[in-house]
């Protein structure tokens, strides 16, 4: 089981790495976004810091999204997606290297990122070690659920767009949780609820999402 | 006893819906009329609102609607994907726009109601936030149905994607209300919970009355849809042939 | 007689709103090779893909040893090797990468020796470490057939798979088809193109066919099954 997935992992790894640029585009992305929030409301430090959680947050939703359209899309191109649906593996594993791969691609380099990003919004300290940790729980989230969409709107025109409007809707909770406990942390009170919340999230995303990813799948490559 | 595997076939079902739809329209045309005036003649004028709040009669039902409607939705999925069977799809996918416009009436009458109550056109008060999250979940819904051109594909990805909305529907509403207690302003909570608490036994009535009507009203539509999707998947089969033969005569 | 493997019960396949084939019922057993014949659109591609379990069937069964494929996927999917239009390959890896990926993800545990002999065996000695893409169209299709010889499946579903092969190694498949078939394996395949395909126990199924002597039931897409012997 185990081997299925570190299987998929590396093999998506290794592809990556023969894609450097991707993984960059990903990360420029993110820090795009998150400047041009100043240029927009104003170089006003206390607001900026009040929006630093936030902005953050929605960034790396975008930045996670623009780069699921390509989860499935490549395999399904050439055929190893199907190829890997004949594996005698449960699918749901299969996948859930994938979510992995595509996760230590474009998801961990936002929360490495993301403290650097917090300093230029005015966040110190605690602030910045409880983003990158909101971030470290929340961005696999955000890769799960997104795969349910990627699968689903796998092969059909603007499918870039269509998965925003499927996924981001899905993506609420752990936003409002994700920057709630930056929030909350900020103004003294413990973000210990917060992080609990997430984390029963980021189980149930990790046990339901790979499954209906996987049955998703099934119904796309028909 | 009413033989439901019967009705599963889309040939047997067709001429049904045609009777259950006429009886479901009449039932919510009198439903209406009946609610309708007992909202604006019958219930009394409320002693703090005046008579701005009669247009909870509206949105309220509409309100529940649009989320009975996606709760049915996600179960005709469900069942749709669980026993293959092509009927609970067209059902779960006539259902979507009739929800998709209660959803869109409540946030309507929800911003007419609150210009009054709360000086602003929106609030990002829990209750419609959710609503409008809902109203993303059911367009989203129909937008992948639509992009798929593939009849069975198009209905077993939106089953799918109905399926995975109902399970986040709960986790989605919760955080909004956490969040909305963490950033609340003051004046939002009084009027939903003054209301209730102010409401006589005839309000009662004529919301319970205004509700059936929306339901008899959803349940009818979606029925006159459904018979027009079974006609236009099955326009090969024999029956829809014979049917449009004996029409034409 | 030898029990029949494979069985495939009242099978109906749709496209879109269209049928394909229904009522299609065959059975195969070990040491035996189906030649699916068919115009265009009749079906073979959507037929290969719902045995393999791509495809969900509207109506029917596919059987594996008596028991529904969909019931036993992963006991299915370890006997079974399906090679469609497309080469299943990633252009960015080395033939020995992809192919390392599917014995490791089948569970089968191969060497560098194996694979080069595979490869070597396909005329692509020279071509173990070098990506895919920089390969021709035929070396690529060479490549994704090394998977025959380096998976033992029981059951081989191949898609047009003689397409983009030269003469030589047309022959090539030929003998790696008989060889599996003379050893107890199963092919299903479909081709385009004159080969003489003569191995073992030989069946043909033709679909989208009208035969002359069924005039009833209006135009329902039929399929026959012939064994000469």
């Amino acid at each position: 089981m185990l081997s299925t997935v570190k299987c998929m992992v590396m093999r998506d790894l290794t592809l990556a790495m023969r894609h450097r640029s991707d993984v960059l585009t990903t990360v420029f992305f993110f820090i795009i976004v998150v400047s041009l929030f100043p240029l927009g409301v104003g170089p006003d430090a206390a607001l900026l810091k009040e929006m630093a959680a936030g902005v953050v947050w929605v960034a790396a939703l975008l930045a996670s999204m623009l780069s699921l359209t390509r989860l499935f899309a490549d395999d399904y191109n050439d055929g190893t997606l199907e190829q890997l649906m004949m594996v005698p593996q449960p699918l749901s594993l299969i996948v859930l290297g994938k979510v992995l791969a595509h996760w230590i691609i474009s998801g961990l380099p936002l929360v490495l990122m993301s403290p650097l990003l917090g300093l230029q919004f005015g966040l110190e300290g605690d602030e910045l070690i409880m983003l990158m940790v909101t971030l470290l729980i929340g961005t696999p989230v955000l890769s799960l659920l997104g795969a349910i969409g990627a699968a689903l709107t796998l092969g059909l025109r603007g499918g870039g767009v269509l998965v925003s409007l499927l996924v981001l809707p899905l993506y609420i909770p752990v936003l409002i949780f994700g920057a709630g406990a930056v929030t909350a942390s900020a103004a003294g009170m413990g973000a210990d609820g917060h992080l609990s919340l997430m984390g029963a999230i980021l189980l149930l995303a990790l046990v339901l999402a790979p499954w209906a990813s996987a049955a998703a799948l099934r119904i796309s490559v028909e | 006893m009413f033989n439901l595997f019967k009705y599963s076939s889309p040939a047997s079902f067709y001429p049904l819906a045609g009777r259950l739809a006429v009886g479901f329209g009449i039932a919510s045309v009198i439903l209406l009329v009946i609610g309708l005036y007992m909202s604006f003649f019958v219930a009394p004028t409320d002693y703090k609102q005046g008579e701005g709040y009669r247009i909870m009669f509206i949105h309220v039902p509409a309100a529940w609607m649009s989320m009975w409607i996606y709760v049915v939705m996600a179960c005709f999925a469900a069942a749709g994907m669980i026993w293959n069977t092509r009927l609970s799809s067209m059902m779960a996918s006539s259902l979507a726009p009739t929800g998709a416009m209660f959803t869109f009436v409540a946030l309507w009458t929800g911003a007419l109601w609150g210009k009054p109550m709360w000086g602003a056109w929106w609030v990002w008060d829990a209750r419609l936030t959710s609503e409008l999250i809902l109203l993303f979940l059911y367009v989203g819904f129909m937008a992948l149905e639509s992009a798929i051109d593939d009849p069975r594909r198009a209905a077993r990805a939106s089953g799918l994607l109905a399926l995975v909305g109902v399970i986040n529907v709960p986790i989605i509403y919760y955080s909004v209300q956490w969040w909305n207690t963490l950033h609340q302003g003051s004046s939002i909570k009084v009027v939903d919970g003054g209301i209730e608490a102010s409401m006589s036994e005839i309000m009662l009535w004529t919301l319970l009355v205004m509700t059936f009507a929306c339901w008899f009203y959803a349940v009818a539509v979606s029925l006159s849809r459904v018979r027009s999707t079974i006609l236009e998947r099955e326009s090969d089969a024999v029956w829809v042939k014979a049917l449009l033969k004996e029409r034409k005569a | 007689m030898d029990k029949a493997l494979l069985e495939i019960n009242e099978l109906e396949c749709v496209r879109g709103d269209k049928q394909l084939f229904s009522d299609l019922s065959f059975s195969l057993q070990a040491g035996s090779l189906l030649h699916v014949h068919g115009p265009n659109g009749s079906g073979k591609t959507t037929l290969l893909r719902a045995i393999a379990g791509l495809v969900l069937p509207e109506n029917g069964e596919i059987c594996w040893n008596g028991e529904t494929t969909g019931k036993q996927k992963d006991d299915f999917n370890r006997e079974l090797l399906y090679l469609g239009h497309h080469y299943g390959l990633k252009f960015e890896l080395t033939g020995y990468e992809n192919l390392k990926v599917f014995a490791n993800l089948s569970g089968a545990d191969i060497n560098e020796h194996e694979v080069e002999a595979a490869l070597t065996k396909f005329g692509l000695a020279h071509c173990v470490e070098l990506p895919v893409k920089v390969l021709s169209q035929g070396q690529k299709r060479r490549v994704a057939l090394a998977r025959l010889l380096l998976q033992r499946s029981k059951l081989w579903i191949l898609d047009e798979p003689f397409v983009a092969l030269d003469a030589a190694a047309v022959e090539l498949l030929l003998g790696v088809i008989k060889a599996h078939v003379a050893d107890g394996g199963m092919v299903i395949l479909t081709t385009h193109q004159e080969v003489a395909i003569d191995a073992g126990q030989l069946q043909h199924l033709h679909l989208g066919q009208q035969p002359l002597d069924r005039q009833q039931a209006g135009s329902m897409p039929s399929a026959s099954v012939t064994e000469p012997h």
